[in-house]
């Protein structure tokens, strides 16, 4: 099959995704080495982040939640301000006062990130408000996972969002896991795009492994959002490969299903679609992988060698 | 004695508890995965894990309270509590006194909070009072092993709505813990050191704190009383007002803030019992009206510490009447 996207278009996604990979590492390489704050990292699931994120206009708004670091990255965040903040530094996107879980950029559009469950769900609906009638054509993304969408929230945000014509385009990042608990256990069914119609939603399931067929199914859902002014549920596929949190612990999963899902890593995938299409030589690619771990190599030194905020800084900034 | 952690003292709260009444049941997100031990005891029936809603995690707690059961919620992390405010305040609180005393309401929800894990202020919200102040719920809050594992069962036991909090701190900690019964009354506060000079009254991790600046304190020569709550509602008013007419001065500690905190009530108590008894004013020392940093100097200096207390201690020695000679107390 000819390849559907321009090779700089595959390149980009790739590269987007070996980026996410190598900040995760980092941590879990952080992790290995000894005490080092908890974080939920997205090993397994950058194809979601980076398709979607990459459909994205500089306009449109992004809400993110716990696990983050590939929303941020493939919108361009700073490797370094962000591992700064994970580790409690000044030079943080939040100063240190956020640490890993709640990392917001106001300057990329990343906004109002909560690591309440379903928090991002409510507040995007104020965002897409906001949105509409303060003119543009903006629209709000809105990043959730399937444990999200278990809370009340979930359907009084979808609710709302329809009835009032608001440009939120949901993705659901089904990523078979909440915290230890298996989706399966939870809800009815395998996917969350079908409760959308009810509230007279559309909405999309993707193979969320699988960055070119996220980036064009996003494509089309920003597109359509934008150009109708309602809310869109796209649903990712994926699968978490790592335990909740680093340090990390799979001992409650099924090694089976971690390796059923380890044999359809989105970034192999995706490293495999372009060797086999000569859109890259395994030299580019040995280059590529090693400036962007370069690349995180440096901002791990920047956040490490980064101060410490000035423990006056403790009650500043809690009223406006 | 066996040593247990703070969470293994509650595992074995529950699983005594749940092998005397066939009625106690656990639930809540993960609850099952993370209890192995309890799943294979007691059955999947009992031991249950639940969608990500933490609104009807309480709700249904609440409901199956009222009707023959007696639940135990995980709700894990403090600050999701307000997802299930609701559920716990306008029901479980409520709906006794507004059915006429027709309903009773069983039910213990835990949850963590406190600092000392960098996890930042949507894990990390010391908003006990906020149950304080809510009618027909009762608080617990203890600081050792034995008290954590005498307090859940009495708290199981209790007919009502009992909100448990672990501060975080302390999870792991390791203590003497009695097998079977071990029961501690709501709302019996413990003296946890005997004082003569000042009182220093607080609960969970702080009170730890406060017996270290009682052991600074002693160097120094002043006597200090620690008072740990370990129930916050009901409050043990009776052993506050014994201590502070013992002792003239009072320091409140707590991680929460100060505004409308415990440290709040507890003082108002003492300026409308023992006013007459008071040698100095009463000082509270809490965190900062402030959300819980993340990063790890900011949540230290978040967190109550030993020297803070000890001074403000050295403080009312000084403003007040001379401190009282050995043996002249009472
Ligand atoms: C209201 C609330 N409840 C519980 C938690 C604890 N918690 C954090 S992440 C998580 C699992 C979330 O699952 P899902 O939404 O599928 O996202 P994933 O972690 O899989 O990306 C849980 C239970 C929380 N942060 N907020
Ligand atoms: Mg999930």
């Amino acid at each position: 099959m000819p390849p559907a996207l321009p090779l700089s278009t595959s390149r980009l996604l790739l590269e987007r995704m070996l980026l996410i990979r190598a900040y995760e590492e980092k941590i879990i390489a952080f992790h290995e080495a000894g005490p080092f704050p908890h974080v939920c990292t997205s090993v397994g699931q950058e194809a979601a982040a980076a398709g979607v994120v990459s459909a994205l206009a500089p306009q449109d708004q992004i809400l993110t939640n716990h696990r983050s670091a590939g929303h941020l990255l493939a919108r361009g965040a700073d490797p370094g301000r962000m591992l700064a903040e994970v580790m409690g530094r000044s030079t943080g996107y939040c100063k240190g006062k956020s640490g890993t879980l709640h990392i917001s950029a106001k300057e990329l559009g990343v906004i109002l990130t909560s690591t309440i469950v379903g928090g991002e769900l409510s507040l995007a609906t104020g965002a897409a408000l906001s949105r509409e009638m303060l003119g543009g054509d903006g629209i709000v993304a809105c990043f959730f996972g399937d444990g999200a969408a278990c809370e009340g929230i979930f359907h009084e945000s979808l609710n709302l969002a329809s009835i009032w014509n608001l440009p939120v385009l949901y993705v659901c990042e089904n990523n078979q896991w909440q915290a230890y608990v298996h989706r399966k256990e939870t809800m009815v069914g395998d996917h969350i795009a079908p409760r959308a119609a009810g509230y007279g939603i559309e909405a999309l399931t993707v193979d969320g492994n699988d960055v070119e067929a996220v980036f064009e199914a996003a494509t089309a859902a920003v597109a359509q959002v934008r150009a109708t002014r309602r809310p869109f549920l796209l649903e990712a596929t994926t699968y978490r490969q790592r335990g909740h949190m680093e340090p990390h612990d799979q001992s409650y999963v099924d090694p089976a299903e971690i390796a059923e899902w380890r044999a359809k890593d989105p970034i192999d995938r995706q490293k495999a679609r372009l060797l086999a299409q000569g859109g890259l030589e395994e030299a580019d690619l040995a280059r590529l992988e090693a400036r962007i771990r370069r690349d995180i190599d440096e901002a791990a030194d920047f956040a490490a060698a980064s101060p410490f905020p000035d423990p006056a800084e403790l009650a500043t900034e809690v009223y406006a | 004695m066996p040593l247990l952690t703070v969470n293994e003292a509650i595992g074995q709260a529950i699983a005594e508890e749940m092998r005397r009444d066939s009625r106690v049941l656990i639930f809540g997100e993960g609850t099952a995965t993370k209890h192995p031990e309890l799943v294979s005891e007691f059955g999947s029936a009992r031991v249950r894990n639940t969608p990500l809603a933490e609104g009807i995690i309480a709700g249904t707690a609440a409901g199956a309270a009222a009707t023959g059961l007696r639940p135990i919620v995980d709700l894990l992390f403090a600050p999701f509590l307000c997802f299930a405010m609701d559920e716990l305040v306008n029901s479980a609180g409520k709906l006794r006194y507004m059915s006429g005393g027709q309903f009773a309401f069983p039910m213990v929800a835990l949850a963590m909070t406190g600092g000392g894990w960098t996890v930042g202020a949507q894990h990390n919200h010391n908003l006990e009072a906020w149950f304080v102040h809510s009618p027909g719920l009762k608080v617990v809050m203890p600081s050792t092993p034995a008290d954590f594992k005498g307090l859940m069962q009495a708290a199981i036991r209790d007919e009502n709505p009992v909100l448990f909090f672990v501060d975080l701190a302390l999870a792991f900690v390791p203590g003497e813990v009695p097998e079977g019964d071990v029961l501690v009354p709501l709302g019996q506060a413990a003296i946890r050191r005997e004082g003569s000079d000042v009182t220093l009254v607080s609960y969970a991790k702080t009170v730890h704190t406060c017996l270290q600046a009682a052991e600074t304190l002693a160097e120094e020569g002043i006597s200090a009383e620690v008072l740990d709550l370990r129930t916050l509602k009901p409050l043990d008013t009776e052993s506050i007002l014994r201590s502070v007419r013992k002792t003239g001065r009072l320091v409140v500690v707590h991680e929460a803030a100060a505004p409308c905190g415990v440290g709040a009530e507890v003082a108002a108590l003492v300026a409308a019992e023992a006013f007459a008894d008071l040698k100095a004013p009463v000082v509270r020392i809490t965190g900062p009206d402030a959300p819980a940093p993340s990063s790890y100097p900011l949540e230290q200096a978040f967190i109550p510490q030993p020297d803070a207390i000890s001074a403000a201690a050295r403080r009312l020695v000084a403003l007040g009447l001379p401190v009282s000679a050995p043996g002249s107390a009472g």
